[in-house]
């Protein structure tokens, strides 16, 4: 068997080469890891949490948990308005959402999909700190104790909390004791909203705020189900007492004081929407998008009135195509000339087409604003040369037509520039071969020279036709409300109606659209290959 | 095609001209637009057409009032002043970090090349609206982190927000322009200047960097025009405070159309005749220097 070749090292020539390699590559990739990182960070990651948007829906979970577990098993088909249970969970859940002041972000997001809540939302969320105060009138009545924060503390905090407290200069965050929790499990979990909220929110103390009336609500019901809690330490006979009474109490009536605040709370629609869209991940944004709608039935198509978005995107496509064709059309003789002009003057001629590519968009833009008018520019040509009527102005802005000139004009230099570099590499001594062998000017050209041609047009088409899918300034400008794109449509979520969910999902379907087309752009062009200024 | 053969018929030498004309007025219409807006910023009126003393080339229908009004008026002034300063932050950030990634990718074994490439282009591909959307969630709450967590002032944390945006857009046309630079870079001038004993630093500084710089420069300069002229990322990201000269257009676009936009619109004209003229002579000077081009 042959000796190994040997490195001066003393190490094989194979090894030493492969730590050569490993040492380049590392290298390499030392050199690209801080744009990554930095891509990542500032680009990547802000994507990828908008697609995350698109389907997240933890809020209603989040802000009324209670209402949400408490609704898990009503059945709208057996029992049209959920029963006194579910409100009390609903008054417990708003009235710790209203003190964190979050009720109303609530009302909007289900005002999405039933339009209405929004304002029951806000008008119970103002209503909701008085209801029940009947029955903690009664308790008062019983003993004058329960009014007292005092008694609650004694009943709810746990010893460790209340040594600490007595002795810490600030109070600490307040703990609910164990023996608690076991006795009055509704009572201690409410309780530990309100000692929470009172501490952090109001900066406050328990020990100095008599508890909400939902409170009073949870201590109900737990004495109901359980008329002789044990707790150490409690007050001697208070619970006792007060479990023995409340048999007797006028029962709190939760539904009654919430559809007497809002009559939308009697409604069927209003608990379907809450128990559709409780889980925390939904696709009714995606289906929004779509013009459907999620309800307890199933899904279905959205009422007439409200198809808006598959229509938009078809305009949008549609639109697009035309400023490609155009571009196209445009774009080739100018190519063209560009190629099989000496190079010279092809350079000048060069110069004219990227002039505007260099120029600030929003110049062009504002020029083409200008030019468009119906007191513009080129109205002002056409009523001088008579070719239309003062009166009758074209109307060339706001609307389809504007943007597709505009939008022709700010493109066509994307257009003009790949094909240029394809029609540069096509020698035009197979046209004159050709010709020479007896094709006309036309079946040349239309054989020989434009096959050749073709990666040009993918390559130019499929740039212009990405570019101008996601175009957002010049139809906002120019476009009206018959000129405007999906763009211009997320642009209106997320900085007019604030339905960020439905702005995600629509440009989660946009991505999606153009990273196919960038794929096949790949495919034909190699990304690689893109030209910037000849 | 530059002359027509003296064989030709009256059919071909009439389809030459037409041609021609053709070609003409589409170069008309790529152009037109852009020089039109140039007389118009000079109206003495507040009109967006020409006025009747403009077409006889009365001096009293011309005036600088627009101009006036750019250079002095706070609300251009200071969309101005945030350009000039938010652009060279996020050119100087691009371009860093985006000639040292090159140069990385130009190396002959990189791992995963076609991946990292297409993460780094990314933003150039991805509709600008898309990006402003999820930058928009993402640097909110980042505001929030700097000035709560990390005690900064609003108005810094604003300007970083948008830098780092701006940075972010402009990275692909530095690495674009740059790998091609580096394409036709001879990677045996390294080893030689390594060879006579220089250290990479200086092999980097010396050797490699001058026959590169006017591909960093040309990329630097596209990232400058891109947050230069950016509007929907800055819309979504920044507030008030950084209000950019695009920005400002695109309100007074959208809102109150005053001639001042085309005051605003001629000096844009002007610096991107400038910018285009810089990147023309680097990218000849640039082929000349690696012996691309005869002249």
């Amino acid at each position: 068997m042959a000796e190994q070749m040997m490195a001066a090292d003393g190490r094989t020539l194979k090894s030493s080469l492969n730590r050569a390699l490993r040492r380049q590559k590392l290298r390499a990739l030392l050199l690209i890891t801080p744009l990554l990182l930095f891509i990542l960070i500032t680009f990547v990651v802000p994507i990828g949490q908008m697609l995350f948007r698109s389907v997240e829906n933890q809020i209603v979970g989040d802000t009324i948990p209670r209402t949400v577990e408490a609704l898990a098993d009503w059945d709208a088909a057996t029992d049209p308005v959920p029963d006194e249970d579910v409100f009390r969970a609903f008054a417990a859940d708003m009235m710790v959402a209203v003190e964190e002041r979050i009720h109303t972000r609530l009302g909007s997001r289900l005002n999405y999909e039933t339009a209405g809540i929004s304002s029951q939302f806000r008008r119970s969320g103002r209503d909701v700190e008085d209801m029940g105060e009947e029955l903690t009138a009664q308790f008062t009545a019983l003993d004058p104790a329960w009014q007292d924060p005092a008694t609650w503390v004694a009943l709810m905090a746990d010893p460790d909390w209340i040594a600490d407290s007595a002795t810490a200069q600030t109070e600490p965050a307040f703990i609910i004791s164990d023996a608690a929790r076991d006795a009055l499990p509704r009572t201690a979990d409410i309780y530990a909203d309100f000692a929470r909220v009172t501490q952090v929110i109001n900066t406050d103390s328990p020990t100095e705020e008599q508890p909400w009336n939902v409170v009073y609500i949870a201590l109900y019901q737990d004495l109901i189900a359980n008329p002789a809690p044990q707790i150490a330490g409690a007050p001697d006979g208070l619970l006792g007492a007060a479990g023995a009474a409340v048999a007797g109490f006028v029962a709190p009536d939760m539904r009654a004081a919430f559809v007497d605040s809002d009559a939308g709370w009697g409604s069927t629609a209003t608990w379907q929407t809450i128990q559709t869209y409780s889980p925390a991940y939904t696709s009714s944004y995606f289906l929004n998008s779509v013009d459907l709608k999620q309800t307890p039935d199933g899904i279905e198509i959205a009422p007439e009135n409200q198809q808006i978005y598959v229509k938009l995107f078809i305009r949008t496509l549609i639109m697009s195509l035309t400023i490609m064709v155009s571009c196209i059309l445009l774009g080739y003789p100018v190519a063209w000339m560009l190629a099989n002009l000496p190079s010279r003057q092809a350079n000048l001629m060069l110069i004219l087409v990227l002039l505007p590519f260099w120029t600030s968009l929003l110049v062009r833009t504002s020029a083409w604003k200008v030019l468009l008018q119906q007191q513009g520019v080129i109205n002002d040509l056409l009523v001088w040369v008579g070719l239309v009527g003062d009166e009758s102005r074209l109307t060339m802005i706001n609307n389809a037509t504007g943007t597709i000139i505009a939008m022709t004009h700010i493109l066509l230099p994307f257009m003009i520039l790949p094909l240029y570099s394809v029609m540069k590499t096509i020698p035009p001594s197979y046209l004159r071969a050709a010709k020479s062998l007896g094709a006309t000017n036309w079946t040349a050209f239309w054989r020989v020279y434009f096959p050749q041609s073709v990666p040009g047009i993918g390559a130019g088409s499929i740039l212009v036709f990405i570019l101008s899918i996601g175009y957002y300034i010049t139809p906002e400008i120019v476009g009206g409300t018959s000129g405007i794109f999906i763009s211009n449509r997320i642009a209106y979520h997320i900085s007019s109606s604030l339905n960020w969910g439905l702005a995600a999902a629509l440009g989660t379907i946009l991505l999606a659209v153009v990273l196919a087309l960038y794929w096949a752009y790949d495919r034909i062009v190699g990304i690689d290959n893109v030209k910037l200024g000849g | 095609m530059t002359s027509l053969p003296i064989y030709a018929t009256t059919g071909q030498k009439i389809w030459h001209y037409t041609f021609r004309v053709i070609v003409g007025l589409i170069l008309f219409f790529l152009i037109a637009p852009i020089i039109i807006i140039i007389p118009l910023s000079f109206n003495a009126e507040s009109f967006f057409t020409f006025t009747p003393e403009m077409l006889a080339l009365d001096p009293a229908g011309y005036s600088l009032r627009h101009y006036r009004d750019f250079f002095t008026n706070p609300d251009w002034i200071r969309p101005l002043q945030n350009s000039l300063i938010i652009a060279p932050f996020a050119t100087v950030l691009s371009v860093s970090l985006g000639t040292l990634a090159a140069i990385g990718l130009s190396q002959s074994h990189v791992p995963y090349r076609r991946a990292i490439m297409a993460i780094l282009i990314s933003p150039m591909i991805v509709p600008l609206i898309i990006s402003a959307t999820g930058m928009f969630f993402f640097y909110s709450q980042m505001g929030l982190w700097m000035e709560n967590t990390l005690g900064f002032s609003r108005s810094f944390t604003g300007y970083v927000k948008v830098i780092l945006a701006h940075a972010a857009l402009g990275i692909p046309f530095v690495i674009i322009t740059v790998t091609a630079t580096l394409v036709g870079f001879d990677h045996s001038l390294t080893r030689a200047a390594a060879n006579m004993g220089a250290t990479p630093t200086q092999t980097f500084f010396k050797v490699q960097m001058p026959l590169i710089l006017p591909g960093v420069v040309s990329g630097g300069l596209f990232a400058f025009i891109t947050s230069f002229d950016e509007v929907v990322v800055v819309l979504f990201v920044g507030a008030a405070a950084q209000k950019t000269l695009p920005w400002q257009m695109f309100t007074g676009l959208r809102e109150q159309i005053s001639p001042t936009i085309l005051a605003a619109a001629t000096v844009l004209v002007a610096i991107s005749i400038v910018l285009l003229a810089t990147v023309e002579m680097l990218r000849r000077r640039s082929e000349r220097l690696r012996g691309l081009s005869p002249n």
